[in-house]
């Protein structure tokens, strides 16, 4: 039982929290880009926040549920819609058998989550089903999505046994659905009346999305015009960004005074290194681990979320805090989670359908 | 030996060993990354040993939870501080296994179509070049770049050679490369500018294993030419060994640990 692909959109993976533990032979960490979104979608279909779900880009695919399915698509909106019914995102969703879901080109935002009831049934490689395109790990073969893939997903075929709650929301939602349907036709879709709060993305505004950011280890190297300028420029994300980097070009290129050469070191998603042509290159999800080029800054990892929505053309602007107002900031969004976690339980089980 | 701690944004920090500490660093980085893995503290992440640094990617929120008792002190404060003590404690634990590993290589031909300029730019024969390549020893300095790829310190400077003007779209996986002063062998088949040497039947990364990478920063290494006949005959042997580390080394490596 399976999602079959008919169309793979523009770069569809496989992904959960990523892959941990590897990263001494040099193999990234990886996971979805916008962890916070596929987090509450599996969340909201019952399933533990770090199972696997699909991680659409720009433009999403088509596919074609084989069997009932308990979905919920989060993230970038990309106008899903199941057999001609616009999708209602942020919420448990019922995709009866047959039915196809069509995804089209992001409104806002960068990037969209599937997740489904019983998680995604591929084969973890070193510890996670994330897919790592460079050493071809995870996902289907190490790639992505393609056209005519069969990804095993659901209460049949997928990697963990969903919870009593979504399972019994799977059989209320199918009966509405028989009950809704219309004479001689085929069963519609149905999902909650209730939601999770969606994330509000602006990058495409004048305002452009605020990261907030530490200073990295050669702040001290940048002239103090050329700090000052970091902090008070707006910067457009350029089309070849990707999972490894987000490229910006922002005027004027930003000086360093040291001209020495650094030895390479270890590097972590957040990290905002300067190459010498002096337009910054924010490190993502499948970054490399180690580098060599100075770095000016570093994103807080709770405006991650927010780096992964930002698609070419949207503005980004940056503004200082300290490490520990970082952390402090991190924690109280895991805090938020785990309340969000239960509001989805109570909710889930006080309205059975 | 002192470390220096620093962070790497809210989820990592780097220990880096102080400068002139020892002429090898990348083995005392390498042996500090084994013990902080072996220490088994439950934030840590995961270790990225390079040249002269470790870093340490952590999770904040399973540090907060170990401060319960620790009151004043902040995430990484608490973090920064373990690290410290932890490497504080390793001047015995640093003497770690260093593991010597003999790696075959079939030179020149179509595994090493850039040997014979190499030597011409270096100024000696292919067969002169070769020996001096397979009688030094090398040190692991970092793992990465691509998924198992050895950045190996300890190339005698005449064999130094400049990078491809036009980088290659495919070298082949096992392939053995100079880069500037640096040789490498590439694990998985990928783009690259390095001049090709030679070839090795070892497989440098298979993810089948539990430990994927063959080599580990701090490792040595040598070189022993083979013939192509003898590389068809290991490779054969590594695919029938597939998934065991130690046994493709052993059987084929030829591998030593010492303490």
């Amino acid at each position: 039982m399976s999602l079959i692909v008919h169309k793979p959109g523009l770069y569809s993976t496989i992904q959960d929290r990523g892959r941990n533990g590897h990263r001494t032979a040099g193999l990234t960490g990886g996971g979805a880009m916008d962890d916070y979104a596929l987090r509450v979608a599996n969340l909201l279909v019952g399933n533990e926040e770090g199972e696997a779900g699909l991680e659409l880009t720009l433009t999403g695919p088509v596919l074609q549920a084989e069997a009932d399915l308990l979905i919920a698509v989060t993230g970038a909106d990309m106008a899903p819609h199941i057999d001609g019914h616009e999708l209602a995102m942020w919420r448990p969703v019922f995709v009866p058998t047959g039915a196809t879901i069509r995804f089209g080109g992001a409104r806002l935002g960068c990037r969209a989550y599937v997740a489904v009831a019983g998680g995604i049934g591929t084969a973890a490689a070193l510890g996670s089903r994330s897919t790592d395109a460079r050493a071809r790990l995870g996902g289907i073969d190490g790639r992505p999505l393609r056209a005519g893939d069969a990804v095993p997903c659901g209460i049949a075929a997928g990697a963990v046994a969903p919870s009593p709650w979504a399972t019994a929301w799977l059989s209320a939602l199918a009966k509405r659905s028989s009950a809704d349907a219309a004479e001689g036709g085929g069963r519609p879709p149905a999902w909650a009346a209730w939601y999770a709060p969606p994330q509000a993305y602006g990058g495409a505004s004048e305002a452009g999305i605020e990261l907030r950011v530490m200073p990295g280890s050669e702040h001290g190297q940048f002239s103090e015009a050329a700090r000052a300028a970091f902090y008070s420029g707006r910067y457009r994300v350029q089309a070849a960004s990707d999972r490894m980097g987000v490229r910006l070009e922002g005027s004027p290129p930003l000086a360093r005074i040291a001209r020495n050469e650094l030895l390479s070191h270890g590097i972590v998603p957040g990290v905002i290194q300067v190459p010498d042509g002096g337009q910054p290159i924010i490190l993502a999800a499948d970054c490399q681990t180690t580098g060599g080029y100075p770095k000016l800054a570093h994103v807080a990892a709770v405006d991650m979320p927010l780096l992964a929505q930002a698609k070419p053309g949207d503005w980004i602007t940056f503004r200082p805090i300290g490490l520990d107002e970082a952390q402090r900031l991190y924690l109280s969004t895991e805090q938020a989670i785990r309340a969000l976690e239960w509001a989805i339980r109570c909710r889930a089980a006080r309205d059975r359908y | 030996m002192s470390w220096r701690i620093s962070p790497l944004g809210d989820r990592a920090l780097v220990a880096e060993l102080a400068a002139g500490a020892a002429d090898e660093s990348w083995v005392q980085v390498g042996a500090a990354a084994q013990w902080l893995r072996q220490a088994k503290v439950p934030w840590m992440i995961d270790l990225i040993p390079a040249y002269t640094t470790v870093t340490i990617v952590y999770d904040p929120v399973r540090v907060w939870q170990a401060l319960a008792s620790n009151n004043g002190m902040t995430i990484y404060e608490k973090a920064s501080k373990t690290v410290e003590e932890l490497l504080a404690s390793t001047a015995v634990g640093l003497r770690q296994v260093v593991e010597h590993i003999h790696v075959p290589v079939c030179y020149g031909g179509e595994y090493g179509p850039d040997l014979e300029e190499s030597a011409e730019r270096s100024g000696v024969s292919a067969d002169a070049f070769v020996e001096v390549h397979s009688s030094a020893e090398y040190t692991v300095a970092l793992v990465g770049f691509v998924p198992g790829f050895p950045y190996l310190a300890g190339l005698p400077p005449q064999l130094a050679q400049p990078r491809r003007v036009n980088p290659r779209a495919r070298v082949p996986a096992g392939t053995v490369a100079i880069g500037g002063g640096q040789t490498g062998i590439y694990p998985l088949e990928v783009p690259g500018g390095w001049q090709l040497i030679g070839r090795t039947p070892l497989r440098l990364f298979d993810a089948a294993r539990p430990e994927p990478a063959l080599l580990r920063a701090g490792d040595r290494i040598r070189f022993f030419p083979i013939s192509e006949e003898q590389f068809r005959t290991m490779e054969a042997e590594v695919a029938g060994n597939a998934g065991d580390r130690s046994r493709e080394k052993t059987r084929t490596g030829r591998i030593v640990s010492e303490r």
